[in-house]
């Protein structure tokens, strides 16, 4: 008893107060904090897109079918795609706009691919809270702008599908897809 | 703690004694929800909200466990499972309108109570805690009731999940990764069904948990009361049982009344007909809205239509979508600070002539609020809800301290006993009178 005392109170050639059993007291909790710490990793990414959600292969879309202003919806990991056929009046509409008088600011050329400028392939996701805007089907109401109209709270997108009024943030988002054939559009 | 006048546990039977002194459960019962609680005598009808919403919660607890042992979270099989419930399951129609209305009831139940605080300035010193981890509670309903509406995966639940899960992607920089997480993919899809369900079996028995520490931090001061002067002494008392377990029971039968009434005959009153459709995630339904309950916040999350922007320029410093959200979260966050902005040393409204004005304009402006988040988003609701949405941060953050500061309070009553007999001998003793 005496002796650990001792040998606790004073080390040979360390600081009078300062224990051996503070260093052990430290060491171990910290030991201790890592580990939890490291388990909460697979308990946190268990929660991040499983392997099989993130596979989700590729959406091949064939387009020949898409007469000149007409659009339909394709199926890209579970979401809708908007592909969108502009006529060149609606291509003109679009690139009349004045830029900075865009909340989001791009040209219909930077969302479309070179020399397929007629071509309009964005998410059907409404950049505000995920709902998917009306304006691809026939007798769909297209917004004030004659692109896209989100019902649920009023977002509008143009033709070049850029967000013009409403609470949206940001532009239909253009997913990253190829031309593998002139009519064949692979995205993903 | 309780008051020195409280009755004593004095168990006779032999084996209630043996069990006294190894588990003393029936003590505890006693000393908590029997008589040897001594609880004001004066409380009125709204002090009854609190055990109806316990017992909201054990109707949802009940019937929820037996839903999920009919029920199958796999987006493939969730919707016909819960019509499996509705047409096959015995009595599984009943289980399930009655856990769909009860949480219907649950939030009538837990508004009154809410409002009743409000009011009765139940919020203020010593009882400040007990209104946290009340507002605690109310956001685990909130998530709570949010995640079971996901479950029966029809129309309105995924596109519920898909807007409410959307709020986190309105975070600067992590949102979008964040949103990806919450859902474990990019639109709801098992995963997040899945956990979904996990969590909705999961959080009632949190919510029980804080609801035995907010009673627990109940019986430190004791019940508030109509006036809000503390309990002086034993003549401003009566036992909680058989007082006030009467009082609760014919309370319990009037909740009951009305609940039935809701469950038998109006089962699909507060529901969409939407949700009967099976979840298509390529199909929006033209008007969505989130469950009535929901409707203020909703309201006040799409107040905020344009961005907050330095005038003159595109320069934006906070986009419409984040206002809103952090807008919806504040509405409830604020209430956490509402023992503090409200000043005024009177507790109860009853004594509180301006207050009583400014409690009932708020509960106007949140029926308002109401109102137009359940009604499309479009003119002149828009319009309506952002002064609506304005007004209730005013009330809060400017009239509410204001009053407190500026308001004289018409005089209290020397003591509970008085102001239910006209005189209390107390008083008459005191040197002053």
């Amino acid at each position: 008893m005496t002796q650990t005392e001792v040998a606790d109170g004073v080390e040979p050639g360390g600081q009078p107060g300062v224990r051996r059993r503070d260093f052990i007291e430290i060491a171990a909790v910290s030991a201790a904090g890592v580990g939890a710490l490291a388990v909460l990793v697979p308990l946190i990414s268990q929660m991040a897109p499983s392997a099989d959600v993130l596979a989700e292969a590729s959406t091949e879309v064939d387009i020949s079918a898409i007469a000149v202003g007409q659009a339909i919806k394709a199926v890209f990991r579970k979401q809708p795609v908007f592909v969108r056929h502009l006529t060149p009046a609606e291509i003109a509409e679009a690139d009349k706009v004045p830029l900075e008088s865009l909340r989001d600011p791009q040209t219909l050329e930077q969302r479309t691919k070179p020399g397929k400028t007629q071509w309009l392939i964005t998410m059907g996701v409404c950049t505000h809270l995920g709902c998917v805007p009306l304006g691809t089907g026939q007798g769909e109401p297209k917004g004030e702008f004659g692109g896209y109209f989100c019902p649920c709270h009023g977002s509008q997108y143009d033709t070049a599908a850029r967000i013009r009024k409403g609470p949206a943030p940001k532009n239909l988002q253009v997913p990253d897809y190829v031309f593998s054939s002139p009519t064949v559009v692979k995205i993903g | 703690m309780s008051f020195p006048w409280a009755k004593h546990y004095q168990p006779t039977h032999p084996a209630m004694v043996w069990l006294d002194e190894r588990l003393p459960l029936p003590r505890f019962v006693y000393n908590s929800v029997g008589a040897g609680f001594p609880v004001p005598r004066n409380l009125n009808y709204m002090w009854n909200f609190g055990v109806l919403a316990g017992f909201c919660l054990m109707v949802q607890i009940v019937t929820g466990v037996i839903l999920a042992m009919h029920y199958a979270a796999n987006t493939d099989v969730a919707f016909s499972s819960t019509e499996h419930i509705m047409r096959d399951v015995n009595w599984g129609w009943m289980l399930r309108y009655g856990h769909a209305n009860g949480a219907s009831a649950f939030f009538v139940v837990v508004y009154a109570h809410i409002f009743r605080g409000l009011y009765f300035g139940s919020y203020k010193a010593p009882r400040e805690m007990i209104w946290l981890l009340g507002v605690v509670i109310f956001l685990l309903m909130m998530a709570t009731a949010f995640m079971g509406y996901v479950l029966p995966w029809g129309q309105m639940s995924f596109w519920g999940a898909q807007v409410i899960t959307g709020l986190f992607s309105a975070i600067p920089l992590l949102g979008d990764a964040l949103h990806t997480w919450l859902l474990g993919g990019f639109a709801p899809d098992n995963a997040a069904l899945n956990r979904f369900f996990s969590l909705h079996f999961l959080l009632p028995f949190v919510i029980l948990g804080v609801v035995i520490l907010h009673i627990w931090a109940l019986h430190i001061p004791g019940s508030s009361n109509p006036t809000g002067v503390e309990v002086k002494s034993e003549s401003d008392t009566v036992p909680f049982h058989p007082y006030y377990t009467a009082k609760d029971g014919f309370g319990l039968a009037v909740f009951l009344f009305f609940y039935c009434g809701l469950l038998f005959f109006f089962p699909n009153a507060l529901g969409h007909p939407d949700n009967y459709i099976t979840a298509n995630p390529l199909q929006t339904p033209a008007h969505i809205v989130p469950e009535w309950y929901f409707w203020p916040f909703y309201a006040i999350l799409r107040a905020f239509t344009s961005d907050l922007a330095i005038p003159f320029t595109h320069i934006v410093l906070v986009p419409a979508k984040l206002l809103g959200v952090l807008a919806m979260f504040s509405s409830i966050l604020v209430w956490f600070a509402l023992p503090w902005l409200d000043t005024s040393p009177v507790r109860s409204g009853h004594y509180r002539p301006t207050f009583r004005k400014a409690y009932w304009a708020l509960v106007v402006d949140v029926v308002i609020l109401g109102y137009c988040g359940g009604s499309p988003a479009e003119e002149p609701f828009v319009m309506i809800s952002q002064l609506a949405a304005a007004y209730y941060f005013l009330h809060f953050f400017i009239i509410l301290p204001l009053i407190s500061l500026v308001e004289t309070p018409q005089p209290l009553p020397f003591s509970i006993t008085e102001s239910v007999l006209g005189r209390d001998e107390h008083a008459t003793l005191a040197p002053a009178e």
